[in-house]
């Protein structure tokens, strides 16, 4: 079983420590392209938490009979398996959806964030850890997505949740902002990705830093499984 | 930015502080040339370029915690806000130019890390980010013709009146692109210039001397040695011959290189952006093939380009290139032979 220290850590990880793309700088390609909103961001998001999550239940259940010569081309096998199910699901149920998040889905068989938290969590760990793991590294990226495509959203076109009636019909997008607001292009390219993120990085660490000059006895907390 | 050049230092007179406010006088024969052309708009937007520059700069020197009298009283601000209000269009709205400076001076310069340290020339990076996100505003300039009363420009700067299109015009260079686009062949260069209101003596009807003023004022910046020769003539110099080049090979499709040469932001840019010491190489050869390369691209950039002017996107490109330039162009270190 999971104790709760270990549920604590692996959570912790997966949202904050180990942050996808605020520490670990991983899957900067979907990250680029899908953030243009706030629903994209988050759809993108939950779909490679299911993929992860199963991904690294499989591969958790098969680490003792995967030969560790070909654990790759296994690894890639079992999610590729599991994306073609989360890409004809979104085919079928929010088609519009998938046709704006478009060749991310299927991309995210090479996303380095899945590949990464299989080869260096789920292949060490028994299943429910990695299933843990799996949907926390996944809320991690969910929160910064959504955060990005936020701010993305709102600084380039001065609304929020632009496509929300792709996933629920009866809900209309927020203009936040002034109808007559010019919107601020560079926001929706991948340059003002680029700056945003880094100005969030540097977020991450200000607090960081901020927490850890209030406690300057506490030993320096365990960063864990060390991808 | 990375590289420094070696020994021997020869120092120039004077501190940051006093070499930018040379510039600044270096930039007064084109802002005069510009108040008699276009109206008193121009000095707004100075204005305004400056208090968004200076404000930026306060906030971020004390976020930085950085001493706010030293780099606040420096100039480098008040040159850049310049800069950007001289390349923005003049009756640009009020927010247009006032977010521009704050980008230059909060994201491009500080972010960096301050004068100094900035990788980009923040009045360029501005310019690249107003082009690219507000593409109508920024290319609607005033036909010089338009009479408009000071009131009438202050309200349409506030935006208190809305924007017409029949108050603007393209620059001399979109106008140019635009004919040749739209008249398919059946139009020639010569024809054009000699016939539309838009073109003048030599280049842009009032503009090109707007351009002379830059040029004088660049001229005594050089002969005060506030700036080196290398970099404005190697921007000119391949600016001319590309231009040149293709003049004599097909008069009709391309403009004379005096048009390229007083048209846009050249002059503006020959003699106060790609002589920036900070963004810019710091070696002579490197000023010298910076200039150069910069010019080639600004020349394939506005004629072949979508884009009215090519100057600022020229310059960042070459920006980025400034640590590799500088690494192949350190000069052989005193009293030593030159190992290459």
């Amino acid at each position: 079983m999971i104790s709760r220290e270990e549920f604590r850590q692996i959570g912790a990880n997966g949202v904050w420590h180990q942050n996808t793309s605020l520490v670990q700088i991983l899957g900067l390609c979907p990250l680029l392209a899908v953030t243009t909103n706030l629903v994209n961001g988050v759809m993108l998001s939950l779909a490679t938490i299911i993929v992860m999550a199963i991904a690294n239940v499989a591969v958790a259940s098969l680490r003792n009979l995967i030969p560790h010569e070909i654990r790759i081309p296994v690894f890639i096998l079992i999610v590729a398996a599991l994306v073609t199910v989360v890409d004809l699901l979104f085919n079928a149920q929010l088609h519009e959806l998938y046709l704006v998040l478009g060749i991310f889905i299927p991309l995210i068989v090479t996303n380095c964030i899945v590949l990464a938290r299989v080869e260096a969590f789920a292949n060490k760990n028994p299943p429910l850890h990695a299933a843990f793991d799996g949907v926390c590294m996944g809320i991690g990226m969910l929160w910064t997505l959504a955060l990005l495509g936020g701010l993305r959203e709102l600084i380039g076109g001065g609304t929020l949740l632009a496509g929300i009636e792709m996933v629920f019909p009866a809900l209309q997008p927020l203009q936040l902002l002034p109808a007559d607001y010019p919107g601020f292009l560079l926001a929706l390219l991948p340059p003002g990705a680029f700056i945003l993120l880094g100005c969030l990085i540097a977020w991450k660490n200000w607090v960081e830093a901020r927490a850890a000059a209030r406690r300057p006895s506490s030993p320096p907390l365990a960063l864990g499984d060390g991808v | 930015m990375m590289l420094f050049s070696t020994p021997p230092y020869v120092l120039g007179q004077g501190s940051v502080r006093r070499v930018m406010l040379q510039v600044l006088i270096g930039l007064l024969p084109g802002i005069a040339a510009y108040i008699w052309l276009l109206g008193a708009s121009i000095v707004l937007q100075l204005l305004m370029a400056t208090v968004a520059a200076l404000a930026g700069e306060a906030l971020m020197l004390w976020l930085r915690g950085k001493p706010q009298g030293l780099f606040l009283s420096d100039g480098s601000a008040v040159v850049t806000a310049w800069l950007i209000a001289l390349a923005f269009p003049p009756l640009a709205p009020w927010w247009l130019i006032v977010g521009g400076t704050l980008f230059a001076i909060v994201v491009a310069k500080h972010l960096y890390g301050g004068l100094g340290q900035n990788p980009f020339n923040p009045a360029m990076t501005a310019f690249a980010v107003c082009i690219v996100s507000f593409p109508a505003l920024m290319s609607q300039w005033p036909a010089l013709g338009l009479k408009l009363n000071l009131a009438e420009q202050l309200r349409l700067i506030a935006g208190l009146i809305p924007r017409v299109d029949v108050m603007s015009g393209a620059t001399p260079l979109d106008a140019l692109k635009t004919a040749l686009k739209l008249g398919e062949g059946a139009v020639d260069v010569p024809t054009l210039l000699a016939t539309q209101e838009v073109f003048g003596n030599f280049a842009g009807r009032g503009w090109e001397w707007v351009s002379v003023g830059y040029l004088v004022g660049g001229l005594w910046l050089w002969q005060k040695k506030i700036i080196g020769w290398q970099a404005p003539l190697g921007f000119l110099g391949s600016l001319f011959m590309l231009a040149a080049a293709l003049w004599v090979w097909s008069p009709q499709q391309f403009a004379n290189p005096l048009f390229h040469l007083f048209s846009g932001g050249t002059m503006l840019g020959a003699f106060f952006i790609v002589t920036d010491p900070v963004s810019g190489s710091t070696t002579s050869r490197g000023k010298l093939i910076f200039g150069f390369a910069a010019g080639v691209l600004a020349y394939l950039i506005r004629v072949f380009g979508g884009y009215p002017d090519g100057i600022a996107f020229a310059v960042l490109l070459m920006n980025l290139c400034v640590p590799l330039i500088d690494m192949y162009t350190q000069p052989p270190i005193f009293g030593m032979k030159n190992e290459r």
